[in-house]
């Protein structure tokens, strides 16, 4: 990293530690959710855009953490800690069983039934009432003392966030991030000298569960619910079109793309119902003329430039 | 006791007739999606959409022609049509340019087009239920095994689903574009280096794929609302069963439309609440034996 982007990020960090004193309540809150959007549309990045697995329905591991937290913090007495710790634990490991599941077919076989068997357990939360609270979900869910206010949500999805992604970018870097790199673009041949193939894959795939999981759980502390829509496939296929227009051979890019899609949404459903129709719109444009995503894009232009990371405000 | 013995089978049977007429439904869409993923290899996520349209375009087309049975089966001409029109468009003017980019690419793009195809329902049709009436000579009941009476509708539903099928075998199998287009799904190359316009089979496939979604759309409005997000619900349970019965294969989708409507209007009777879940599991079961679906893929 050069001193000009270690200089830009500890600005970018900055601005984002000193937002709340001067945004009004609204935007605190929606700076925390774009803030998880990211977290969520980078952990997808992780296996999508650096795997190379077409992982097609990444909500649902984002609604099992979220679930997961909830139930830990209304069903039993445990420290808050915990329920926070087995949110993301409860990811991982959703992570491994559809891993384990889809693993063995490849591309768009595995994105199909991902969706598919990603659909059942939408199903399961949907259904079960007296467990998860149906389609109603669960509303004013009690947070410690210490994250109750806006402000106190905003600083720990912040610092989780930014944690995360540092463990995020590391693991890029190592051996590891190399290997999943090198499996992406020649499977054939990293079998050939050695590598096992499926269990990087699977590996991904669990780490990939667990930071979806952080940011589900996150969203218990920002908004203090949680509903089945939040595992819906839609939902999932928005978290990729955040990774495609922020640019998913960047490691900031769906973090970029979450921002401007959140933000999109928050304004346009001021002005109309037609969200949906703006979105694909939007969606067909990127697809079309910005197919590397933004940042890919800037990328492109300027090649080792220097890039913003103040992305995340307004 | 006879009684109870003579019911519990009845029970079984009727809800197996629910479900079989279920199944023609499942496999008119998911036969589409299969001939577009077999020859495309596109997940056409905007399937389901089509099929909305389908059952809101019968709904206006059976209110033009006053209601009645002549409205039914002139939307059964005209509702498929339009999808087929609509999807026409939609691969001219925008797929037809991506077919050599990234699966992903096409992926998505038909995603913004099921959220374009959503909201421009919600525009033009509004938020409301719709129903479609039943026409006349299919409305009441026949009595079947010992006299139970079963809905005159399914039973044509009944008969539908075998008819698509035997017709969209002798497509694939008999017509010459059929063969081009099984040639193309297996090297696409080859098939434009002997001199064959690749590029208009696949817009033919995938209209045709296109209208058979409409299709289904304009058979299942007599039976159930008409509503928005009608589509959510059936496009992954269209791409379990392709994935069931291999991708790409036709008698796949059968099979698995077969599987999917039995185990999921059987499983109702076992468990009401979460009779849904037995598709599902049937799924998981299929591919923990047979990853590639149950028959040949073409892929």
């Amino acid at each position: 990293m050069s001193r000009k982007t270690l200089l830009g990020l500890g600005l970018g960090i900055i601005a984002l530690l000193l937002l709340p004193l001067f945004l009004p309540r609204f935007y605190v809150y929606l700076a925390s959710i774009i803030l998880l959007y990211g977290l969520l549309a980078t952990s997808l990045n992780l296996v999508l855009g650096y795997g190379g697995i077409f992982q097609f329905h990444h909500a649902v591991f984002y609604g099992v953490g979220a679930y997961g937290t909830t139930l830990m913090l209304m069903k039993t007495s445990l420290p808050a800690l915990c329920a926070f710790i087995a949110g993301p634990l409860v990811s991982a490991a959703f992570g491994f069983l559809l891993g384990i599941i889809c693993i063995r077919l490849s591309k768009l076989y595995f994105g199909m039934l991902q969706i598919s068997l990603g659909s059942l357990v939408w199903v399961i939360v949907y259904r079960w009432y007296a467990f998860t609270g149906g389609d109603d979900g669960i509303h004013g869910i009690p947070m410690p003392e210490m994250l109750s206010s806006p402000k106190s949500a905003y600083y720990f999805t912040l610092i989780i966030t930014l944690v995360s992604l540092f463990i995020m970018w590391k693991m890029i870097r190592s051996p590891f991030g190399s290997v999943l790199q090198g499996i992406r673009d020649n499977p054939v041949r990293s079998e050939m000298i050695g590598i096992n193939v499926r269990r990087h894959q699977l590996l991904a795939l669990v780490l990939a569960g667990f930071f979806a999981g952080v940011a589900g759980s996150l969203f218990v502390v920002v908004d203090n619910t949680v509903f089945p829509d939040m595992l819906f496939w839609t939902l999932s296929l928005e978290i990729v079109i955040m990774c495609l227009l922020g640019g998913w051979f960047t490691f900031l890019g769906p973090m970029l793309g979450a921002a401007v899609i959140v933000a999109l949404r928050t304004f346009v459903s001021t002005y109309t119902d037609y969200w949906a129709l703006v979105l694909g719109i939007t969606m067909m444009l990127v697809i079309f003329f910005l197919p590397s995503g933004i940042l890919g894009y800037v990328e492109d232009k300027f090649k080792r430039g220097f890039i913003e990371p103040e992305i995340e405000e307004q | 006791m006879d009684a109870v013995y003579s019911i519990i089978p009845a029970g079984v049977l009727s809800q197996m007739f629910v479900g079989l007429s279920r199944t023609t439904i499942l496999f008119i869409v998911a036969s589409g999606l299969t001939l577009i993923l077999g020859v495309l290899r596109i997940p056409n996520v905007a399937h389901g959409s089509l099929y909305m349209i389908g059952a809101f375009t019968a709904f206006t087309v059976t209110k033009l022609f006053g209601g009645g049975s002549a409205g039914f089966w002139m939307a059964l001409i005209i509702a498929p049509l339009a999808v087929a029109l609509i999807s026409l468009i939609a691969e001219r003017g925008m797929f037809q340019f991506l077919y050599e980019r990234e699966h992903l690419m096409l992926l998505l793009l038909t995603f913004a087009f099921s959220l374009v195809f959503g909201d421009l329902v919600k525009l033009v049709w509004g938020g409301e239920y719709k129903s479609v009436p039943v026409p006349h000579i299919f409305q009441g009941f026949v009595p079947l095994f010992g006299g139970l009476p079963f809905p005159r509708y399914n039973l044509f539903l009944l008969i539908a689903g075998p008819v698509v099928a035997i017709l969209l075998w002798l497509l694939t199998n008999k017509t010459k574009m059929g063969k081009i287009a099984r040639a193309a799904a297996v090297d696409r190359e080859m098939v434009g280096a002997v001199g064959i316009n690749v590029s208009r089979v696949f817009a033919s496939v995938f209209v045709i794929g296109c209208y058979l979604a409409g299709l289904g759309g304009v058979l299942v409005a007599p039976t159930v609302s008409v509503t928005l997000g009608m589509d959510h619900n059936l496009i992954i349970e269209a791409f379990l069963i392709v994935i069931m019965g291999g991708l790409g294969n036709i008698w796949g989708a059968l099979l698995g439309a077969l599987i999917f409507g039995l185990t999921q209007s059987l499983g109702i009777l076992i468990w009401p609440k979460f009779g849904i879940i037995f598709p599902y599991l049937a799924v998981v079961v299929v591919l923990l034996f047979r990853p590639t679906g149950l028959l040949k893929s073409t892929w």
